[in-house]
């Protein structure tokens, strides 16, 4: 590498409910990594609300790329690329960071590589792991995401399973919210789990018949809604911190469970885990467990790395750079963009 | 002076250059293709066939709302993102007026028209005999309150805009003044009369930062609304 140029991607992530644009020196080099995030703001409608979302978008994004680069101590003319994400996600948030990479793009006469949500996500593992190369298996578990995913090569990469219902980080919120915690419901759910009993209520573990990767948790979303009503019906005090922690559990134990299956099956010694859920320190702990259980490297990015950030995307589009993705000014926001496809 | 003008406001895609004698390139696009599909395709076409250097365009204008919040944003990253890699100022242009201004020389008022959806559109009233007159700064208001103002003034009106085939039939019924709608080369957004507009504001001064440009909507988004009628009523 010390003989070839150096590459510096600036990327821009735009997808949900955070504006976010970061410095990438060779895909693992991360020189700044900013992001602006509105989550007091959706607070107070309980989730996400597209339309707000993305008029903050536009509001942020100049100064967040330009923070980004002050940063970095680069300027637009230092650059070799520019990465985008350009889907899974929100149409009109996509759309926002879509159009101001292609116009920077054009103007500055660089090329222009949109990335997919969730490979950046996984590529955020590259990043403080410089010795990780595919391939392996990561798990991507999300508020909007939950795949398991055979790393096959850098940009090949094969879907083993997905959830059919809700999204493992959708559990948490909806059930943050049943138990009175608040939006966003992951943390909230993490920190209260410490003080309950995770065996205390047996709630459902789903497997789902010939789909033995797939996820499904709306099953144990509404064994918890329907165990507190009960409580609430009979009179009985229910106890927060038990129903977080068994719920916790109940979703940790299934995913824990289908990324060791999958380590098995396809003899690899490499498990990663990536996207906002990923910082749950509940599926830390049982995932370093179990992979220790079966000789497993066990790779995690930091929760900065974790939650929606560019740098993941800087890393991303660094491989995509190298494998000779461009794309076009006719680049479009794709709200259902499949991995592995373009 | 030249000026790069961007309208996607509505459903027709729009790229200009302009200095200020005249009209150098256009490109107006009027089709079901996303902006985001064609907006940058486009520019890229006009740069090309009149051999343009994007840096030595003096500002870059964007009609910037109201109308479609998607389409808004598009024009108004696009215009972001060049005004940031540039380093040109912005100029922004009231959607409304960027129409009115291609209705040079008519008699009377002019009155463009853009469907707001919930029955209301965004609209104003102009005048543009000889100087460009601003009787009644852009709004979104239903079309019947709209025909009482014009009713109310007592001159004949000229309608143009993607609301007048919507709301056509009752503009008919409506009307006690005279009335006619512009042809069909003059009834939708211009980029060359956003260009051409906003040579004055840059002559005025009237320029802004791209990182501080966004566009205005005109209305709160459907959520903050919803919120707002909540907490009104538990009052």
């Amino acid at each position: 590498m010390s003989e070839t140029k150096d590459i510096f991607i600036l990327a821009i992530e735009s997808s949900c409910d955070e504006t976010a644009a970061a410095v990438v020196k060779n895909g693992r080099e991360v020189l700044s990594n900013v992001i602006s995030s509105q989550i007091a703001l959706h607070t107070l409608y309980g989730g996400v609300v597209p339309e707000i979302a993305s008029r903050k978008h536009i509001e942020k994004i100049n100064q967040v790329i330009e923070e980004a680069l002050d940063q970095a101590e680069v300027t637009l003319d230092d650059l070799d690329a520019i990465g985008v994400t350009y889907g899974p996600g929100l149409v009109g948030a996509l759309l926002v960071g879509v159009a101001e990479a292609k116009a920077i793009a054009y103007a500055k006469k660089l090329p222009l590589i949109g990335v997919h949500h969730i490979e950046g996500h996984i590529s955020a593992n590259y990043i403080e792991n410089k010795e990780l190369e595919p391939p392996f298996i990561c798990l991507v578990v999300s508020g909007g995401h939950t795949h398991l995913v055979c790393v096959k090569d850098y940009g090949t990469y094969e879907i083993l399973g997905r959830t059919r219902d809700d999204a493992a980080g959708e559990a948490f919120d909806k059930v943050a919210r049943a138990i009175g915690l608040g939006y966003p419901g992951g943390p909230k759910i993490d920190k209260l789990a410490k003080e309950g009993n995770p065996n205390a209520i047996p709630f459902p573990r789903a497997h789902i018949e010939g789909a033995e990767y797939d996820f499904s948790f709306s099953g144990v979303k509404s064994a918890v809604l329907n165990y507190i009503n009960g409580c609430q019906m009979k009179g009985i005090e229910y106890h927060k911190a038990d129903i977080a922690a068994s719920f916790q559990k109940a979703v940790t134990d299934v995913l824990v469970g289908n990324a060791m299956r999958a380590v098995e099956t396809y003899g690899l010694k490499k498990l990663a885990i990536a996207g906002g859920v990923a910082s749950n320190s509940s599926l830390r702990e049982a995932m370093k467990q179990a992979c220790e259980e079966r000789g497993i490297e066990f790779y995690y990015p930091s929760p900065i790395l974790c939650t929606d950030n560019a740098a993941m995307i800087g890393a991303a589009a660094y491989y995509e750079y190298l494998n000779g993705t461009r794309s076009g000014w006719d680049l479009n926001a794709v709200p259902n963009l499949k991995l592995g496809e373009r | 002076m030249r000026i790069l003008a961007l309208d996607s406001s509505g459903l027709v895609a729009g790229v200009a250059l302009v200095d200020e004698q005249q009209t150098i390139a256009e490109y107006t696009i009027n089709y079901k293709k996303t902006h985001s599909q064609t907006l940058l395709s486009m520019l890229d076409e006009v740069v090309k066939m009149i051999d343009l250097n994007l840096e030595e365009v003096d500002a870059i204008a964007v009609a910037a709302g109201p109308g479609s919040f998607t389409g808004l944003r598009i024009g108004s990253a696009t215009a972001k993102g060049l005004g940031m890699a540039l380093q040109k100022p912005l100029i922004r242009i009231p959607t409304v007026d960027g129409l009115a201004y291609n209705l040079f020389g008519t008699k009377g008022l002019i009155c463009p028209m853009m469907d707001a959806r919930r029955s209301q559109v965004y609209t104003g009233i102009y005048r543009f005999e000889d100087t460009f007159e601003i009787l009644e700064p852009q709004m979104a208001v239903p079309v019947e309150e709209l025909i009482g103002k014009l009713n109310a003034r007592g001159e004949q009106v000229t309608f143009l805009g993607d609301g007048v085939p919507v709301y056509r039939e009752l503009l008919l019924k409506g009307l006690t003044v005279p009335y006619r709608f512009a042809p069909l080369h003059l009834n939708r957004q211009r980029a060359a009369a956003v260009g051409a507009l906003a040579v004055t504001y840059y002559k005025e001064g009237k320029l802004e930062t791209a990182a501080e440009h966004q566009p205005d909507y005109l209305r709160v988004s459907q959520a903050e609304r919803e919120r707002a009628e909540r907490e009104q009523k538990s009052v």
